[in-house]
This record gives structure tokens, sequence and C-alpha cells, in this order.
């Protein structure tokens, strides 16, 4: 992918981040941070490539660090999230 | 399948993954659609992972499930456990973890041809790995620190070493000129850790400066530089998926950022390196002049009365409820109030705790449902009709004094505050009348319609359920 392609994309998704994350109410900021930090774990992406790819055995060693810092993140973020959610929709089911 | 055709099998998946990403953000807007909201990015995530798994490049699967095992232990076991009262700090870590991640992958890559561009090395796969680098080190290093000053493991007032400006820019130039020779030379792999030793620092650096009621700026930043980080990951790999989550995260940590500041007015500048905090500027003498002869203390039992009398409540909470697990007693009188026909809502500042949001969370739990949470402007409309507001662990947030705006040595000129002092009675559960984090005297506590109640919230707050259940 060339540069100007590649930044294009990343313009564009900032864009979109800003015009949808500004109707996020403050009442639901903090589930925002963790669930904004569970989708920044999509760098497991690249780590399942380096821990994966049998080639340097640095490159493996770290991919696979990389890989549990990236699950500790999605999987503890998307969870947390989840438990937080589920507080504030509790009340609506009453 | 030919190599080209599965290769726009993965990228339209990452495409869908990302869409997902999207649609589930916007979900957050209402705390109905939320849940659904969160498990459409799960969903995202899951699809980008198993198309992953399918690239013909990664040949041994041990080194991932073992990952995978560890992390999804660790991960799961933090968020069920975890109190709600240290979801900053956990924010603050798993903000680190995701740069951490970002800046290992984008070494692995200048040492593995699999993550390289198909082309050859670029300029701008040095350039963003350098970035990928510097980024995901600083957050790696500074959500580290702040979640030792949240956790109470390092001193949470700001540390402010002589020259830190300096030194921290030296720094930053240093990443930058090693990551300059390292672009030049992309086989130089030892110049890259080098970028990431000297960021590390500076991560460091950059925070220990920064006193805990700012912190809500800083984790809103540090969720913002580890989106970028990934972004910056995305442009080293060549792949979409991380560029555009990455600037999602990236403008969510920014948004966020920016309406922290703005609910001190106060620059970012000014919270990264002003040191705000570090001394308690109010002498004596000067709280002498603010508080001699006019503050009047109160008892739980008068206070159970004025709330029995009362039709409407304001219940404005601060860090402090949060210290002293204040949460379950507020509960409590909010549901004795409403059963007795009161009408109970609180009144939540944005920098209320020690992240964004973190009030709200913490009531949510104890079953407060979230129409009652009204924000700044809603409850400044509310608060002069309001018959009694209880002001339980907050101090600066409704400190009048940031009306006074000709003041220049007034730290919170020009704040928005809770206007508690425009409700008929203020009454203000504290231990004493030392000041908050902003070191100067609360004017409010003097006020005619203000009582204090000398007392730890959490008791305090019993005290006053127990008489108004004899009333």
């Amino acid at each position: 992918m060339d540069f100007v392609t590649a930044l294009t994309i990343f313009v564009l998704a900032m864009f979109a981040g800003f015009e949808v994350i500004t109707k996020v109410p403050p009442i639901l900021h903090t589930p925002l941070m963790s669930g904004a930090n569970a989708i920044s774990g999509i760098t497991i992406v690249g780590a399942l490539l380096a821990a994966g790819a049998k080639n340097e055995k640095l490159s493996m060693a770290l991919g696979f660090l990389a890989v549990v810092f990236a699950t500790i993140n999605v999987v503890g973020g998307f969870a947390v999230t989840h438990r937080m959610l589920e507080m504030f929709r509790r009340r609506d089911r009453d | 399948m030919s190599e080209t055709l599965t290769q726009a099998l993965v990228n339209l998946a990452y495409v869908i993954a990302a869409s997902l990403f999207i649609l589930g953000l916007k979900g957050l807007s209402h705390p109905r659609t939320a849940v659904r909201g969160n498990l459409l990015g799960a969903t995202g995530m899951l699809i980008a992972v198993v198309v992953t798994l399918l690239d013909r490049h990664i040949v041994g699967f041990e080194l991932i499930i073992a990952g995978f095992v560890i992390g999804a232990a660790v991960g799961a076991t933090l968020a069920v456990k975890i109190p709600m009262t240290a979801m900053p700090q956990l924010v603050a870590l798993f903000n680190g973890f995701g740069g951490a991640a970002s800046a290992l992958v984008a070494g692995a890559a200048l040492i593995d041809p699999v993550l390289q561009p198909p082309t050859g090395v670029t300029l701008q796969f040095g350039v963003a790995t350098v970035l990928s680098g510097l980024i995901g080190a600083v957050t790696f290093w500074g959500s580290l620190v702040a979640f030792g000053k949240l956790q109470g493991l390092i001193e949470e007032k700001p540390v402010l070493l002589p020259g830190r400006h300096a030194i921290n820019a030296l720094l930053l130039l240093g990443a930058l000129a090693v990551g300059a020779l390292l672009v030049r030379d992309v086989e130089s792999v030892g110049l890259y850790w080098g970028v990431v030793a000297l960021a590390s620092l500076l991560g460091v650096l950059l925070v220990i400066p920064i006193g805990g009621a700012d912190m809500p700026v800083v984790i809103s930043l540090l969720n913002s530089y580890s989106g970028l980080a990934a972004a910056a990951t995305g442009f080293v790999l060549g792949n979409n998926a991380l560029i555009i989550s990455g600037s999602l995260v990236g403008a969510a940590g920014l948004i966020l950022t920016n309406l922290m500041c703005k609910a001190m007015n106060r620059s970012l500048p000014n919270v990264l390196f002003g040191g705000v905090g570090a001394a308690t500027t109010a002498s004596t003498r000067e709280q002498e002049d603010i508080y001699a002869g006019r503050v009047k203390s109160t008892s739980p039992e008068e206070v159970a009365m004025l709330l029995e009398g009362a039709r409407r409540v304001a219940i404005i909470p601060g860090y402090g409820m949060a210290v002293a697990q204040a949460q379950y007693p507020v509960r409590d009188l909010y549901q004795l109030l409403e059963q007795r026909g009161v009408e109970v809502y609180f009144a939540i500042h944005p920098v209320a705790g020690r992240m964004p949001g973190h009030m709200n969370v913490l009531l949510a739990e104890v079953d407060i449902p979230y129409d009652k949470l009204k924000g700044l402007e809603e409850s400044n409309a509310l608060l002069p009709e309001t018959d009694v507001a209880l002001v339980v662990g907050a101090n600066d947030v409704v400190n009048p004094k940031a009306r006074d705006v000709n003041d220049p040595s007034n730290p919170i000129a020009g704040m928005p505050i809770l206007e508690a002092d425009k409700a008929k009675v203020v009454v203000i559960i504290k231990r004493s009348l030392s000041p908050g984090f902003a070191g100067i005297p609360n004017p409010l506590f003097a006020a005619d319609n203000a009582l204090m109640l000398f007392a730890d919230a959490r008791k305090a707050l019993t005290e006053i359920v127990n008489a108004l259940k004899e009333l």
C-alpha cells in the first residue's frame, strides 16, 4: 500500500471517529475509553504474524510478547466494557 | 486459491472488522444500544483475528496459543475481579499494554521480512516503525506511571524535577535523532531499541510531574496515544484494519482529552507541564480570612430533617466518594428519599473522579438509573430550583472562586463549576476544611446557605440514612 493511500485512510477514519464519538454522552465516557482501548488491541493482527511465522527467533519472541499484551487488551477491554454497560442497562429491564 | 484473491478476501474481512468497530462505537451513543455496540466491536475483533490466522505465513501455532491462553486468562481475570473504584488504573494499564504491543510488533517487523512490504523496505516503513516504537514506548511507560499513581504505589502528587522541560525536550530530540539514523539504515535493529529506551524514559518523566486530579486528562491522552501507536504499526505493516482502528481510538482519546481540559478551563500544555497541585498554596491566614466565624457545622440528624422537608435534592459526588466507598450509603439515601416522594438527581462534573465518566460508573454499579445522572449544564439549570445540594467528597468542582477570573493567582479561574451555592441549602460532607487539589480555600464552605458536616463520607451518610428512617 502506498503512503498516500494509507494516509487517506488514516485521515478519513479520524474524521469518522470524531463524528461517531462526539455523540457518546458523558455518562458513558468510561466504557467508551475501555471499549476504544479494546479496539486498539487490533495490533494483535501484526503480533500473530510475528509470532507464527517461523523465520527469526527474536521476532517470534517479540511477537509472542505482543500477542500476550494485545490479548490482555482485547479480552480484558471488551469484557470489562461489557460488565460496565450491563450495569447501565440493568435498570431498564426493571 | 490464487495469492491475490486470498489477499483480497483477507482485506475484505478487515474492512468488515473496521466497520463493526465504527458501528460498535456508534452504539455507545445511548446506554440502551451500548451493550450491543460493544458486542459488535468484539465480533469485529474476532473476525480480524480468525482471518489473520488463515494467513499462509503463519506456520507455527504454539506461541500463538500460549500467548492467547496467558493473555485471555490475565485479561478476563482483571475484567471480572476489578472493583469499579479501580477502573481508572485498569484502563491506564490496558492503554499501556496496547502501546507495548504496537511497539513490539514494529520491532518484530524490522527483523522478519514477512511483516515487511512485499516491494521491499520503503521510507514509509522506516518512519512508521520509528513512530510506532516512540509512541508505543511513551504510552507503555506513561501508563505504568499513571497506574502506579492511581493505585497508590507511587507518590500521587506531582514530582517536579529541576530542568524537567529541558530533559524531556532532549529525550524527544534524542529519540528522533536515533530514529532518523534507523530510517537511513533499517538493518541496524539496535537503533530501534535505542529509540524505545529513550522514549521509555520520556514516558516516565512526562507523567511523573502530573498530579492525581489531573489524571482524567492523562488517561484520555494515553488512550489516544495507544490508538496512534496502533495506527503507526498499521503504516509499518501496510494494514488497513490497524490504520482505521488506530485512528478511531486516537480520535476518541483526543475528544476526551479536549473535553477534560475544557471542564477545567486549562490548556493541555498547562495540565501536562504546569505541575499543578504540587504545593498547597493556601496560607493559614488566607483560610482564616475566608472561614473565620462564618463556617456553620451541622449534624446527621439535622441533615435528615432538611432532606425530609425537601422537594428536590441534588447529590454532588466527587473523588472523595470513591475513596470512602460511600456510593453504597448514597444509594440507600437515594432510595429512601425517592420512596418518600423527594426528587433526587446526581450532579456530575466532567472531571469528578480520576477518569472521564468515573462517577457515573460507580453510581450505575449501585443501581442508580442513568436518567438521574445529570451533566454540568443540566445540573446548573436545576440547582437554583433545588432545596438541598449534598456535596459528597467534591471540592474544587463546586468552588465559587472559579467565577473570580480577575485574580491572576487563582488556579481555577474560569473553570466551569457545579453551582451548588445557588441551591437553597448546601450541605458539605467533609472531614475538615482542608483545600482540594487546587490548593485553595473554598468560599462555599463559609457561605450563608452552607452547612458543614464534618465526618467521613461513608459514616456520615449511613447516619443520615438511619436518622431519616426514624423520622
